[in-house]
């Protein structure tokens, strides 16, 4: 009789107590979040400055006439190669390797983009054709006006294969 | 020695600090300039490069020996918990002091480890592009490998070694080496600490010193040219303790060198001192005669098998396409790692089977097979790869 007294007695403040600890902890978790959110932040970098589509980026690469068909140029100051396809297409592919990031070195003597750090080739296109590089490489989006070439270096445009389309002409 | 060299790192890593301005277009001449005008500073530097590299391979020693040893038994579970965050974090400082002199081995390195982080599913990319602070390598990605390798790196250090050397005194000391007969807990002579054990570490600090100190009068730190992004120097070579992870990269699609088999392998190594052990080999080597059999026949089987693995690997690489015609996450990820995950297993299971080991030596078999391959993976990069990654002879 008189545990169960006590435990009357008792109940209600425990419970009370335990609400008021829960309000406390969700509290305490809440700021915690909060502040770690804010840490967070304050690691994001920073936005770019340029953003996509920007006109600024644009660079003049050159007459159309300048490039022959089957060949590679490279632009150090866009950080692209120009490559002139068989059919006279034009691509802008980006430096970068697709497996990690190196620079890829056009190789004339043997057709082909070959990456200095784990050996992965892309041929003229841009295709993967030598792993451990899944993935062409990237493109930059490229106009041809007037009959000179220009390539926006803004973005990047990621892609799974060569196809066709991807090619700019000169009309 | 790992402390001690800890110590000198503390030391002349604060030196270095005083010297260094991290920013793209001083620090390359800060550097040069300490090396050619600060008395000393050639000297300085050369010591925190050789004391960095030491460190590496003292801890990785330091692991074997707990290993196979078997003191990570319990009560020393979670120490060996706190000893790979200590080694992950030796790691983390030299990759992250490697980036500081902004010569052309620093840009390249940290491009293509930063660019392998995007391969860590869903957040990969997130990660890269807040530890570069942007897109590529650039001033805010100095800034922030500055911040981590002069800050946050050494003071984790220090809370990290207390906590380690503290579990080392909780736990009653080290493991008492022992015999495979010999009773465990047969009584030993202990001596005071004063002067016997401290003489001795006295000694073994001061020859460490001596010995880094020699390398550092004799053998310069490499310094190569200015970063320069658009040229990726030929061949690439990551710094000998990633090679293994570099020859790794060679053959296997990113996703699973980079992050499933790390990932594996990390894992297993956390739960080691976890798995229910079938016999107590605290303080044996190799737990057992059968046991060191085993280790050896491992050992030498990955010695064998990985070279040969490679050479296979590259001719297939060399004839162009992986043949099946699958997507290279299948064929040069999903397949390889299958097989060796069976071959891993069925090593076990010989073990265990055949040679009617207990699982601690099977366990034991099948880390030192990961070993040998690992080693064998170092060294192939290392040494045997030339212009191009192509597989050469050293000479």
């Amino acid at each position: 009789m008189e545990s169960t007294r006590d435990k009357e007695k008792t109940e209600p403040s425990a419970s009370r107590r335990n609400v008021l600890s829960m309000i406390w902890m969700g509290l305490g978790t809440a700021a915690l979040i909060e502040f770690g959110w804010l840490v967070f932040t304050f690691f994001r970098p920073a936005k770019p400055l340029v953003g996509p589509g920007d006109r600024g980026q644009e660079i003049e690469a050159g007459p159309v006439d300048n490039f022959k068909p089957d060949t590679v140029t490279a632009f150090p100051r866009g950080q692209f190669y120009l490559a002139c396809l068989q059919n006279g297409g034009f691509l802008a592919l980006s430096r970068r390797c697709t497996h990690l990031g190196c620079t890829v070195p056009w190789i004339e003597a043997e057709n082909q983009f070959i990456c200095p750090c784990h050996s992965s080739a892309f041929d003229i296109k841009g295709d993967a054709i030598k792993p451990p590089a899944s993935r062409p490489l990237d493109l930059f989006r490229v106009r041809i006006e007037n009959n000179i070439v220009m390539v926006n270096t803004a973005d990047r445009i990621k892609r799974t294969a060569f196809r066709d389309n991807q090619a700019v002409y000169a009309k | 020695m790992a402390a001690v060299l800890i110590l000198l790192q503390f030391g002349t890593g604060l030196l270095l600090k005083f010297a260094y301005e991290p920013h793209p277009v001083t620090a390359y001449s800060s550097i040069q300039l300490l090396q050619n005008t600060v008395r000393f500073g050639q000297l300085v530097r050369n010591l925190h490069h050789w004391c960095a590299n030491l460190l590496v391979l003292i801890v990785f020693l330091h692991m074997l020996r707990v290993y196979f040893t078997g003191a990570f038994l319990p009560p020393r579970q979670f120490n060996w918990v706190i000893g790979l965050g200590l080694f992950g974090l030796v790691l983390l400082a030299n990759l992250t002091g490697y980036l500081l002199p902004y010569d052309q081995l620093a840009f390249w390195a940290v491009t293509v480890s930063t660019g392998m982080l995007e391969y860590i599913p869903a957040i990969g990319v997130h990660l890269q592009e807040m530890l570069r602070g942007g897109a590529d390598i650039g001033p805010a990605s100095l800034r922030i490998f500055y911040a981590l390798h002069t800050a946050v790196v050494p003071a984790v250090f220090v809370f990290l070694m207390a906590f380690h050397f503290w579990r080392i005194r909780k736990a009653g000391g080290l493991v008492i080496p022992r015999k495979p007969d010999e009773e465990f807990d047969a009584p030993s002579t202990r001596v005071p600490t004063v002067p016997h054990l401290l003489l001795r570490e006295a000694v073994v600090a001061v020859v460490l010193i001596a010995v880094v100190l020699l390398m550092s009068v004799f053998f310069d730190a490499p310094l190569e040219d200015p970063a320069n992004p658009g040229l990726s120097p030929n061949p690439t070579k990551a710094p000998w303790y990633f090679a293994g992870l570099q020859e790794m990269l060679l053959h296997l699609h990113p996703t699973f060198s980079v992050f499933v088999i790390p990932f594996l392998i990390a894992t297993g190594l956390l739960f080691l001192p976890y798995v229910r052990y079938q016999s107590d080999a605290g303080g044996i080597w190799f737990v057992s005669p059968t046991g060191r059999r085993l280790a050896v026949w491992a050992f030498l089987g990955a010695l064998i098998i990985t070279p040969f693995l490679i050479m296979v690997d590259d001719f297939l690489i060399g004839t162009g396409r992986l043949p099946f015609g699958l997507p290279p996450q299948i064929s040069n990820g999903l397949i390889p790692v299958i097989l060796i995950s069976l071959v891993v297993l069925g090593v076990y299971f010989i073990a265990t089977r055949r040679f009617a080991a207990s699982n601690n030596e099977a366990i034991q078999t099948v880390v030192v097979l990961l070993l040998g391959t690992f080693i064998v993976l170092t060294a192939t990069s290392v040494w045997f790869r030339g212009q191009g990654m192509v597989l050469r002879w050293p000479w």
